[in-house]
């Protein structure tokens, strides 16, 4: 088996098992006041400064919460209901095409239902979002924007954003940027205080941490209007009884993920330049997605556009050798859609239906790559023969 | 003659999957059989809705979860391919171009000849596939000498036979059909499910037609071909009343002719013909609907295509009865003669031809001879 989805979810780290196990046999609400309340808070506040430390934030700047969606919609959302209640000719929500749908779906929401007006940042054709487009976008009318979404690197593609150039404009402006840099954390280096951003989403499972637990890193000066109201648990902007173990071990991980970076990133990147290397070797015509410059992409990321194939045929043939890829794509009823991300690039939309997406992760090995090697052009000929349908 | 679901090698098989009791039950049949089987669920509409409501439409995306569902348990790798494009072309726009012609299409035989065993299966052999795995109630067998034959399930109460007269040498060469060799009843087919763990075991039948999710076939022919009144005539050509559009009746039909005034005999009045082109019904009395003979249009032979007249028994509708006819081939027309009158003979319905339990071929209904009736 060569599991290269890394991207979609990565096994969890031993020490975030550890932890995780270890935490979940002790009992506690960390909003008692007994012993086991404060034994409980104890935990969670750790956690919190060491995901801090991990993410150059403060420990007040971490609101934990159900992953990265959540974190997600909280800052889009929340952001968009104060600063629109704050002064009501802030309506405009400036948001690049190429946002994974935690965003998207959350920005078209607010189109829908709130009377917000989304103003489409304009990418590159390797999905980037230029400073120039923002401050361009800017200048339209500061005082109409509610806030700005620009993904730190992307899920897809994996091209990373110049975040602390974009946080700069928005500063500029007096208006505050989101960014969703659940792909980013292990990878490359993310400090939220150097950033400048108001708010960043980051998740659990895609750094060895675990499934459901994630967190908004958000700026002290903003108060987002809450998706839940309860208990008044996380600055009260996130109710909810804390999920103690989860947050524990979301730490753990997260401080492994921030020590063991620049390995990582070395390793992995030099893998994933095997696995690119293999690909066009044996698929001369497979089209990069992305950045090709390796400083402005992802190390773990690769992404190929194959010409004539259908992107679910390919997944077919590959998981048949048992080779586990994605095309990265959204789902309705399971029907894979051509890729809103490469069709934003401005790439051939019958191209942007024969995509794959390969990540790598910390179990990685050469040998997940030669299993790929060794696949990928009869399964791509294949492919082709089945055609578009 | 072998059974072929008892395979003599282990075959790659792409098991269609609706979301249903028998293509779960099919698809975990032909894994016990040995072979190396994938879970496909086809996509037929671009806008699918969230839920099923009761037993009709399909293509929901609850349908697709079932199916996926179903799969996990199985064990089988699965996979949703959205063949609503082709859908729409060959059978949805089919269906409503018939009714346009004033012909009565039966969009099931469509989907398989052209979706299930044609987009469906190409795209499964091109994938490296050997065959296409359906949970239809019908039987193929392999000759000694190597032809593929297809038979009238075990249980000819369930038999859907009528529905794949459609697929030729080349289909029925790469179809798999494990539930056709059951005597099982339905409810055992529930029980097997259950016994397998497949949540779709009370999942209600659907029927009706699978693209027109609220059973409202008449509604949904008014919104694609509009409305327009026209006339009710008697076999004389007198106006007798009027109608909405001629496309929304069946020759055959009784029920829903509002015609005010009786005929003057007092019996009960019946669509005759439609004729789209003026936009007129003929009714009249039963008897006027006996059908001696037709020709029919677009043979598809499962094997050679018989030479010379021969006799047969037909079949005219999914469920109908057997009769018995003469046909023969005539410069690729189908002309077939009944031994007794048939009544509500519709052109654009299938005629099925059977010799015992094998299926010969099928085609289309273009043209019905009435039998003479005496004056009076």
């Amino acid at each position: 088996m060569a599991y290269l989805d890394h991207a979609a979810t990565t096994p969890m780290l031993p020490e975030a098992v550890r932890e995780l196990t270890t935490q979940l046999a002790h009992t506690g609400n960390a909003s008692s006041l007994h012993s086991a309340g404060r034994r409980a808070r104890r935990t969670v506040e750790e956690a919190r400064e060491r995901l801090a430390a991990a993410l150059g934030a403060r420990p007040s700047e971490i609101v934990f919460t159900g992953g990265g969606t959540e974190a997600d919609n909280l800052a889009v959302k929340g952001l968009y209901w104060s600063r629109h209640a704050a002064d009501a000719r802030r309506r405009v929500v400036l948001a690049s095409p190429v946002e994974h749908h935690a965003v998207l779906d959350a920005v078209h929401w607010l189109a829908d239902h709130e009377g917000a007006e989304i103003e489409w940042l304009p990418v590159d054709e390797v999905g980037r979002v230029h400073p120039q487009a923002l401050r361009a976008a800017a200048e339209r009318g500061p005082e109409r924007i509610a806030l700005a979404t620009v993904m730190w690197a992307n899920n897809e593609i994996g091209t990373v954003m110049p975040v602390r150039e974009l946080a700069e404009v928005a500063a500029e402006f007096g208006f505050p940027l989101h960014s969703d840099a659940v792909q980013a954390v292990g990878q490359t280096e993310v400090d939220f205080d150097a950033s400048g951003l108001a708010s960043m989403a980051v998740t659990g499972h895609k750094i060895g941490g675990p499934y459901g637990v994630g967190a908004l890193v958000l700026g002290r000066e903003h108060t987002p209007e809450p998706l839940l109201h309860g208990g008044g648990q996380e600055r009260d902007v996130r109710s909810g009884t804390l999920d103690v173990p989860a947050a524990a071990a979301f730490a753990v991980a997260a401080e492994l993920a921030a020590t063991r970076r620049e390995e990582f990133a070395a390793q992995v990147g030099a893998l994933r330049d095997e696995l690119v290397d293999a690909v066009r070797a044996a698929v001369p015509d497979a089209v990069l997605g992305g950045d090709p410059d390796p400083a402005g992409r992802l190390p773990a990321n690769a992404h190929f556009a194959f010409p004539g194939c259908e992107g679910d045929s390919l997944l077919l043939l590959l998981d048949a050798q048992g080779i586990q890829a994605s095309t990265g794509s959204a789902c309705t009823a399971g029907v894979a859609q051509p890729s809103h991300v490469v069709v934003a690039t401005g790439a051939d939309p019958e191209l942007a239906r024969g995509t794959l997406r390969f990540s790598l992760g910390h179990t990685s090995t050469a040998e997940d790559v030669a299993a790929l090697a060794a696949a990928i052009g009869p399964a791509v000929e294949r492919a082709r023969s089945a055609g578009l349908s | 003659m072998t059974d072929s679901t008892a395979p003599q090698q282990r075959l790659r098989v792409l098991a269609a999957m609706s979301g249903g009791v028998d293509s779960a039950v099919a698809a975990a049949r032909a894994v016990e059989a040995g072979h190396d089987v994938t879970g496909v669920h086809l996509a037929l509409s671009a806008n699918p809705q969230s839920f099923r409501t009761g037993a009709r439409g399909c293509c929901t995306i609850e349908d697709s979860r079932d199916a996926r569902r179903a799969a996990d348990v199985i064990g089988i790798p699965f996979y949703c391919w959205d063949m609503a494009e082709r859908f729409r072309a060959d059978v949805v726009d089919d269906f409503v171009e018939e009714y346009r012609a004033g012909r009565t299409p039966n969009p099931c035989l469509r989907c398989n000849e052209k979706i299930k065993f044609a987009a469906l299966l190409d795209k499964a052999l091109a994938l490296g596939f050997d065959a296409v795995c359906t949970g239809h109630y019908a039987t193929v067998v392999t000759t000694d000498d190597g032809r593929r034959e297809l038979h009238r399930a075990s249980d000819a109460a369930k038999d859907q036979s009528y529905v794949l007269g459609v697929l030729d040498d080349r289909q029925l060469a790469h179809a798999l059909f494990p539930l056709g060799d059951t005597t099982t009843t339905k409810d055992e087919i529930r029980a097997e499910a259950e016994r397998r763990g497949l949540a779709v075991a009370r999942k209600p039948d659907s029927h009706d037609i699978c693209f027109i999710a609220d059973g409202d076939t008449q509604g949904f022919l008014a919104k694609h071909l509009g409305t327009a009144e026209g006339d009710i005539l008697d076999e004389d050509g007198r106006t007798v009343g009027t109608h909405q559009g001629a496309y929304g009746f069946t020759v055959g039909q009784r029920k829903g002719l509002r015609i005010g005034h009786p005929a003057p005999d007092g019996k009960p009045r019946y669509v005759l013909d439609i004729s789209p082109v003026d936009n007129t019904v003929t009714v009249g009395p039963k008897e006027a609907l006996d059908v001696v003979a037709l020709t029919a249009i677009r043979p598809r032979w499962c094997g050679e295509p018989p030479v010379g007249p021969d006799s047969y028994t037909a079949q005219l509708r999914a469920h109908g009865e057997e009769t018995p006819v003469t046909a023969e081939l005539v410069d690729g027309e189908l002309r077939v003669e009944f031994a007794e009158p048939v009544r509500g003979v519709a052109p654009g319905q299938a005629i099925v031809l059977y010799q015992g339990t094998r299926v010969v071929g099928s085609a289309t209904i273009d043209t019905t001879r009435r039998r003479e009736r005496v004056a009076g």
